[in-house]
Formats: structure tokens, sequence, C-alpha cells
């Protein structure tokens, strides 16, 4: 049995009276790519955030390598509002922030590119290896942490080497072309050594071409830098093609999973959101 | 793949910065020595003197707003705290029943410039001692913001500037406590405490005056500092939280840590450059650090540029000349002998208001944007930070 990397348990997100995300259950192995589907507003992002630490969620459980990551049961004002399920199953609270728990090794991108704007492609890069640094801050300033330093700008080269980004190095990061963007954010969340990459919409705006170049590009990470990856994304070819499973909601609820030949032929899915793409 | 592992490596050369700024310090010694006082040098010494200050100030403001995107207006209020912790240690002992006439000498006792200057000679010693005193002041400011930006810090944009704001407005009222007399005086002057007038060193018969040296030396000292905090990883943190705080936390940098340090290096350096201003004026008043200060130093933070720390510094030196001293015959009544009517007393700030004006409409970006002066030449706007002198 493969080892599990992220294990959401009956995880519910609730805000005010709106549930986005419905008592979600799903595991993801070592070594996986795992997409996430579902229509606009299915609460894939909102997924995305109770994982990494931008919301808590409202009840459920999140593990991350079998460790308890995040947890949570219906307090305060949710006491009375909640309408989810599994009521008194969690009895305990356990949040951190999202810089915590990219340092345990969970690193992601956004919908929306959120690159940090007046720095180069370089120093984007350089900033994100920030957390695993060793140095006070007086250590910094007096330069006492040269070696670590020096380390940190070699492995940045070396990643944009690696990702084929070095000849932009010393380009500002936003006068990239948006394909490389994209490129460049996902060497950006490497940088921080994560052992789970997740993927936010990272095809989205892209042409067919880059869409297939990225696909080539997320498989081929996984495999040079050892990592699971688990995505949210709309482009079905860039999905079915890359995925070894797939996990479908609508609704914040999950209406189905499995590999991506027996999601395609799923009449739910079909109805609740493949069929529906088309129409459009 | 791994042909090339060296990277290229950013070579700052140091040597041209030390060059100058050794360069800039020894002329400072001269002016003070060899130049006769004409009413040239009588304007020319105060200025650079307080213009030195304010670059230190602005630059410790730019930290904060240039280069953590942290809005805030707490820089009087920190540079109050930093005057008063320095007089209030460096005032001597036996004028201690004057200053605190209204507070039976106040609480403190000694001075420790006069305790240095019983153990290593007067020169040493005030120079010495005074260094200790800015020190501390930096550090009573420090700890004023570390307590402060626990609650202040979770605050965002406009909000951190009207609660930082609040906290000087406080700070200027606390002061002037007669509660606090026998320490802070009340809201009567600090005085006798010493100034960079009191800074000499003597070699044989002769005496070199430090006056202009003094604050040069500090302001270059606490500027480097920052500057290497900037280029640091800790100073890419910084910019990071600046550019895109989702991104920087979801990148595993700490906001609240992060941004505490940038808030209390900053304030540390206001301290400093509050004890500086109080060596200069030689009487401290809380009721002289007004808001009104914090919006002037934000406007040259603004005009050199926010995220430009050589732009901070010749903003500092310019707005203080022109406030100071080449905008005065605009107040005389005279141009070039006649007398034009509507020159009189105001006048100055009109022409220097409207000059302000030109430059925020036509710079939007300041003098210098967000660059840096540099010894090296590169064809691209992004890099070329360098430890800059002053001016």
């Amino acid at each position: 049995m493969a080892k599990s990397v992220l294990r959401l348990e009956d995880v519910t997100m609730q805000f005010g009276g709106v549930i986005a995300v419905d008592n979600l259950s799903m595991e993801i192995f070592e070594g996986e790519i795992v997409a996430l589907i579902g229509p606009n507003g299915a609460g894939k992002t909102t997924a995305f955030n109770a994982v990494t630490g931008v919301y808590e969620p409202t009840n459920g459980a999140v593990y991350f390598h079998d460790k308890l990551l995040v947890t949570n049961y219906p307090r305060g004002k949710m006491k009375k509002l909640y309408a989810g399920e599994n009521r008194g199953k969690y009895t305990k609270a356990v949040a951190h922030t999202p810089d915590y728990i990219t340092k345990l090794g969970i690193a992601r991108t956004f919908q929306n590119i959120r690159l940090f704007k007046s720095m180069t492609v370089f120093d984007n890069v350089l900033t994100a290896m920030h957390l695993r640094k060793t140095a006070g801050l007086f250590s910094a300033i007096f330069r006492a942490n040269r070696k670590e330093e020096q380390k940190m700008r070699a492995d940045a080269d070396e990643l944009l080497r690696i990702v084929d980004l070095y000849d932009v190095r010393d380009e500002l990061a936003t006068s990239l072309p948006y394909g490389k963007q994209r490129k460049l954010e996902i060497a950006r969340a490497l940088a921080t050594k994560p052992t789970l990459l997740l993927l936010d919409e990272p095809a989205a705006g892209m042409n067919p071409q880059e869409t297939e170049e990225l696909t080539e590009f997320i498989r081929w990470i996984r495999e040079k830098f050892d990592l699971t990856i688990f995505l949210i994304e709309h482009h079905m070819n860039l999905v079915m093609d890359i995925s070894d499973r797939i996990y479908v909601i609508d609704f914040g609820k999950l209406i189905a999973q499995g590999v991506p030949a027996e999601i395609q032929q799923n009449q739910k899915v079909i109805d609740a959101y493949l069929g529906v793409e088309e129409d459009e | 793949m791994e042909k090339r592992l060296q990277p290229r490596q950013e070579k700052r050369s140091v040597l041209p910065a030390i060059l100058i700024i050794c360069a800039v310090l020894l002329v400072t010694v001269l002016l003070d020595n060899i130049l006769p006082a004409n009413t040239f040098t009588l304007m020319l010494i105060p200025v650079l003197r307080k213009g030195a200050i304010y670059s230190l100030v602005c630059v410790s403001m730019n930290l904060l707003n240039g280069f953590t995107g942290l809005f805030s207006l707490g820089q009087a209020g920190f540079m109050l705290i930093g005057a008063y912790a320095y007089s209030i240690f460096s005032i001597p002992a036996d004028q201690h029943a004057a200053v605190y006439q209204y507070f039976e000498g106040g609480a403190v006792r000694f001075s420790i410039p006069e305790m240095l200057s019983g153990v290593l000679g007067p020169n040493l010693g005030s120079f010495l001692g005074a260094i200790i005193c800015i020190i501390i002041a930096g550090l009573v400011a420090a700890v004023f913001a570390a307590l402060i930006g626990i609650p202040v810090l979770r605050l965002k944009s406009d909000y951190l500037a009207i609660a930082t704001l609040g906290f000087a407005e406080i700070m200027r009222a606390v002061f002037q406590w007669n509660g606090l007399g026998r320490i802070t005086n009340g809201s009567n002057l600090l005085r006798k405490y010493t100034a960079f007038t009191d800074i000499n060193l003597r070699l044989g018969s002769l005496n070199i005056k430090l006056a202009t040296f003094f604050p040069f030396l500090i302001a270059i000292l606490s500027i480097t500092f920052i500057v290497l905090l900037i280029n640091s990883t800790y100073g890419r943190a910084f910019k990071a939280i600046r550019d895109d705080e989702v991104a920087a936390e979801a990148m595993g940098i700490n906001l609240f840590r992060h941004k505490m340090y940038a808030f209390i290096v900053s304030s540390f350096f206001a301290g400093v450059g509050g004890a500086l201003l109080a060596m200069f004026q030689t009487t401290v008043q809380a009721a002289a650090f007004k808001t009104a200060m914090t919006y002037e130093i934000l406007l040259m933070v603004v005009i050199g540029g926010i995220g430009s720390i050589s732009g901070s510094c010749i903003a500092a030196f310019l707005y203080i000349a022109c406030s100071e001293w080449w905008l005065r015959f605009l107040d005389g009544g005279k141009l070039f002998g006649m007398s034009v009517p509507f020159f009189r007393d105001g006048f100055r700030k009109v022409v220097f208001s409207v000059i302000i004006m030109i430059i925020v409409l036509f710079f939007r970006k300041g003098i210098m944007g967000d660059r840096e002066l540099s010894f090296r030449r590169k064809p691209r706007q992004s890099k070329g930070k360098e430890a800059d002198a002053n001016g």
C-alpha cells in the first residue's frame, strides 16, 4: 500500500449560511497526481485554502503524511449555524498559519498568478528559499551567513536552469509572457522544497500548445523532485491526460472519484460538469 | 544539465562606497575646522547636520513604508522617545537641579557621558557616552515598538497608519504629563545634555571639532546597517510582503514576525534619529514632535522615491536645504536689491508647497523611483543596490 500524503476527513467549510465545501473526504498517496475538478464555485479553491491554512475548516480534519495537520469543530457562532454533517465527531481544534504549513512541505500556486511584482525572476525564486534559512536577523545583516546565502543563490540558479528559466533570470517577473509566469510560479513553489505541490488551475488562460507543454512539465517535475501533486483544473485534456485519479465535487459535495476513464463515463459527472462545458 | 553551477555572483563593489563614505566624513571634519564662520557656513553647516539626521529618519521610515509595505505614521513618536531617552541619560549630574527645577532635580541623577569622562577623559568620554546614550535611545524606542507592534501590526494599510499616528500623539501627551515629570520634566524643556558641539577631539594642543562629523558618522553607520538588512535574505522577505502578502505567506514567510522585525528596526533608528535631533537642537520638548513632523518625513520619503535609500537621503538634504536655506530669501522682501511686495514672511512656504506639488505631479515616483545610486551601470531597471554615501 502506498503511503498516504494528504488525507481529508469530512472537511466542511461553511461561511455564514453557505456551505462551500461539504463533508469532503479524500486521500492522496505518494507520487500520485490527483485532480480535483468541478464546476465554477464548486468549492475547489476553498478546499485548497482549508488545507494550506488560509481558512480554518468549520469541521473535519486534514492529515499530512498521516500526521494531524488541521482539525476543527463548529465553535463560536458556528456552533448554532453549522448545517453540515458529523457534528460532534471532531472535538479538537488545531490550526496553523499558511507559512507554517509551507514549512512542513506543502507548497502551492495561485489561480490568479501572484508573483512578487517588483522582483526579478531570480529574486522570486530566491525569496521562496527564505523559509529554509537558519541564519538569524543579525547574522544575516552582518553577512555571517555568507555560505548559506551562496548556497541559496546557487540553488536558485540551479532550479532556474532545471525549469529552463535561466535565460530570463534577470528579467522582472511580471515582464515575462503568461506561460512563463505560470512556470515561474511553480518554480517558486518548488524552491520551498515541498513534498506535496498544490496547483490551482495551472493551465488557466493558456492556449492548447502551452497546455500540452505544461502537462509534460508537471509530469517531469514529479519525477525530478519526487513530488505528489494535487491540482485543480478546468482543461479536461490536461486533467484526463495527467491525473492518476480524479475527484469531482459539485456544490461542495464529492460526487465521484476514480481513474480518468471512469470519470469520463460517470453519468453524474457528465450531468453536473462535463456536459455543461460543451454548452459553453 | 549541470554545466556551470557557479552562479553569476553579483559583485558588489564595496570599496568605492567605503572610499566615498571616508571622503564625506573627512569633508565634514574639514568643514567644521577649516572654514571661517561667515553667513555661508552658518547656513551650510546646520543644514548638513540636520540633513544627515533627517536622512537617517527618512531611511528608517522607508524601511517600513517603502520596503515592507507597512504604512506607518508613528515616526515622530519614536523620535520623541529617542530624543527623551537620550537627553535624560546625558544631562550632567550637577545640572539636574537646574533642568528639573520643578521636579526636585528629577529621578535620574547620573549622566553616562559624564561618568565615562571621569574614566576616559572628557573628549573620549563624551564621544562614547553620547554613542551609548544614542544606542539606549534606539533600544527604548525599539522596546516601545515591540510592545505597540503586537496589537497594531495585525492591522492593514490605513488602519495601521491611524493606529501608529494615534500612538505618536499619545506619546506626545504622555511625555508632557506632570505625573512623569521626575523623568520627563513634564512640559518643560530638557537641556544642558551632551550636544554636537560638546564632541571634540584633542590632539596635543590641537582641538578638532567633530560637531558635523558626529551626526554624519552615526547616520552613515545606521543607514549602512539598514542597507545591509534590506539586501539580506530578510530584506527580500520584507519586499515579498510588500509585493504580495498572500503569496509571501504561502512561500513560508511568517508575516507577523517579519513585520515585527521591520517595525522594531525602523523604530530603533527613528529613536536614534530622535536622539541626534535632540543633540542638534540642544533642547528637547515633547510638544515639538507633532504629527506634522511625521508628514514632513513622509514627504521626503515620497519625494526621494518610496523604496529607494539613496532617494531618501537626497530628498532629505534637498528638503532641509530648501526649507531652511535656499528659499529664505523669499521671506526677506527683497530680490536682487529690489523690494518685492509679496516677498514677505511665509511666502517661502507658499513657493515650497508649489515645488512639492510639482514634484508629486510630474515625478510620481519621486526623484529616484525605486532605484538606487550605483557605481555599476546596468542596462535595465532591475538591480543595482549599493551602500550609498549620504548625498
